[in-house]
Formats: structure tokens, sequence, C-alpha cells
């Protein structure tokens, strides 16, 4: 049971947003602006760093639901997904890509993990400012989201259809509208 | 010197809002709700719960601004904010703060963390769902702010009266009309 009377029906952050709509509206937005705006990094590719700081913060309902969007923008095969998660280093995704998790990995143990040598590798493999700062910032935030939905203990249903669906929804239409209809 | 190339001469989180002003937005508008818009916890105590979990995060910036806005909201009581970073069981402030801190130092260190008996505690000292709701998302969004200053390696100056003047402003104005210093002014 949650720790707080939070909305039936609606589950991990869904119930969070729904309680307290004035903290929904922003993380929404920086949600859209990193995981679904214009970027030289693709939607797929900034769900899988998402994926991967939630898997390492062991928040099933993140996880899954960013796994599932992940799976969504690369037409449906999951094979990728938990790949990353398992071992990116060794999952088929570009050295660029490979760098980019190292970063983000380094950011979910801690902001002062991160190491210059990490950057300058991960520049060396193609990886622009922004990409970088994108990179720091979506692993930040996912250590926030993650604390957010496990803090509140939130419902996190099992349901695997439930977030094929979620995915489909994040995929298509971003993160400022609610994917869950209560 | 930063990771990267943020614009000179704003220390911290502010050089990286400047440099990415799409993200900045949302976040300062996520901050101004949580430790300035109205609130049954007052803004020195949010400010608080804010700088004990980047002192815990170690973030040099974030624990001495947001320490220094607690201490204008608090009648410039520095010494206060330094008893609650080592030592809040034994601070001067509120059973119920006590309480919170303690829900916000276990979601420091994971979501998983906190316990039912974490909140009941804090329910019997007087805490309301909502105030146990913006203590649990102050805690998660500093852990995103302290690792988003920490790790893009931002310039962090030792210069305390510096953080306290820029306290004093962010205490009485709020962060939204303090971004507007350094952000472009919004399109939409």
């Amino acid at each position: 049971m949650p720790h707080i009377a939070l909305p039936e029906g609606l589950p991990g952050i869904s119930s969070g947003f729904a309680y307290r709509p004035e903290t929904a509206k922003p993380m929404r937005e920086l949600a859209h602006v990193l995981l679904h705006g214009p970027n030289s990094l693709t939607p797929a590719e900034r769900e899988l760093i998402a994926t991967f700081v939630s898997n390492r913060n062991d928040c099933f309902f993140c996880q899954t639901s960013h796994g599932a969007a992940a799976t969504a923008h690369l037409g449906g095969d999951s094979t990728l997904v938990n790949d990353v998660k398992k071992d990116f280093e060794r999952a088929s995704v570009s050295p660029k890509m490979k760098g980019l998790l190292a970063i983000a990995g380094n950011v979910q143990k801690g902001g002062k993990n991160v190491t210059a040598e990490d950057i300058a590798h991960a520049r060396t493999l193609g990886a622009t400012d922004v990409e970088i700062h994108d990179t720091v910032l979506i692993a930040a935030a996912f250590c926030m989201y993650n604390r957010y939905v496990d803090g509140l203990a939130t419902w996190q249903p099992e349901d695997p259809e439930m977030y094929a669906a979620m995915g489909q929804h994040l995929a298509t239409h971003g993160y400022l509208t609610p994917s869950i209809k209560p | 010197m930063a990771y990267i190339q943020l614009p000179e001469g704003l220390p911290g989180i502010r050089g990286a809002m400047a440099f990415r002003p799409e993200t900045a937005r949302p976040l300062n508008d996520l901050v101004e709700v949580l430790l300035h818009a109205p609130n049954s916890l007052t803004p020195g105590e949010r400010e608080l719960i804010a700088t004990y979990v980047s002192s815990e995060n170690d973030c040099y910036y974030c624990q001495t601004i947001h320490g220094m806005i607690a201490a204008a909201c608090l009648d410039g009581d520095e010494s206060l904010v330094h008893k609650v970073k080592s030592d809040f069981l034994h601070a001067d402030i509120s059973d119920k703060m006590k309480a919170l801190l303690v829900v916000a130092g276990k979601v420091q260190k994971g979501g998983k963390n906190v316990t039912s008996e974490d909140v009941a505690r804090a329910r019997e000292q007087g805490a309301t769902d909502i105030e146990i709701h913006d203590t649990v998302l102050i805690a998660a969004a500093f852990c995103m702010f302290n690792r988003y200053v920490d790790g893009l390696g931002t310039t962090q100056p030792r210069d305390e009266e510096m953080y306290r003047q820029r306290g004093k402003w962010i205490a009485r104005d709020g962060y939204a009309a303090v971004s507007k210093e350094y952000l472009p002014a919004a399109t939409a």
C-alpha cells in the first residue's frame, strides 16, 4: 500500500502526478524535453539511458515503462533493452552510446563519480557537449523519478500488457499528457 | 573547468541552465513549486530539507546556496542550518521536521529505504500527506539537482558571501524570477 492516500487505480508515477498536479506539470515537461523533444540522440537511445538508470536504481515501474517505450521505438523487439540492462558493453548499441551509458552509470552512483576521462572517452566516440549534458541530466532526473515512485511506495502492477500499451503511448505522444486513464 | 563548454561566469547550476534553457524552465518551475510556492511547510523548513539532502550528497554548491536561502528565511540563523546538516535530531527544529528529515534521508539513499514506520512516525508528529509527499519529492529532486551540478563538473566558488547575497535575493523573489537573470526571455 502506498505511504500516503494516492488516487487508486493509477500505477507508479501516474498516482503521484494525479495527487499533486502542481509538481506533475514541470516533471512531465522535463521528461518530455529530455526523452521526446528534438535531439541528436534518438528517442530510443534516450529511453535506453532512462531504462538503464532506473534498472540500476531497482525501480520496477520506471524500468518497465521506459523499457516498453524504448521497445516501441525499436519496432517492438525488447532484446536490446534487456541486453542494455544486463551488460551494455556487450549490447548492440553504438560505441558512442556505450560511452554515454558509462557516464549515466556514474551519475547514478553520485555526480562526483563522473570523471574527466569518462567525458573525454565519450567525446572520442563522437558525443557532443549537448549529448553529454543531456545524458547527465537524464541520469540525474531518473535518480529523482525512481526515488519519487519508490519513496511513496506507489502501486506497481506486473501486467506486461499494461506496460506495453503505456510504452506505445509514450513513444507516440510523449510525456505531456497521462499515458494511463484512471 | 566544467566538463562541457558552459557559459562563463555562471557557477553551479546556473551555467548548466544557461547552456540548455529548454530543460532549465521545467527545472526552475519544479523548484519554485517545491520550495517557494505557498505550502503548510514554511520556505525555511523546505530549504532545510533541500540543504540537508544536498549535504548528504556532498554537493558544495547546492548545500551552500540552499543553506543560505534557508538562513535568509530563518532570520539569518546560519548556525541552525549547520546544526541540521551535522546532527538534525539535536537541532532546534520541530519534532515534525525531524521526522520529515528522517524520511528525506532515507529517500537520499534510495526510494525503497523509506519504511511505513518512518511515515507513521512523521504522521504522529503532525505531518500531513501532502507534507510527506513534498518531503519525498524535495529529497528526490535534490538527488537530481546535486547529480546534475556535480556530474557536469560545474565551477563552485568557495565564496560564502556570494552565496549569502544570492540566498537573500532568492528567498525574497523566488527561483522563477531570479532565473530571468541568466535565461533568455521565454518565447512561449
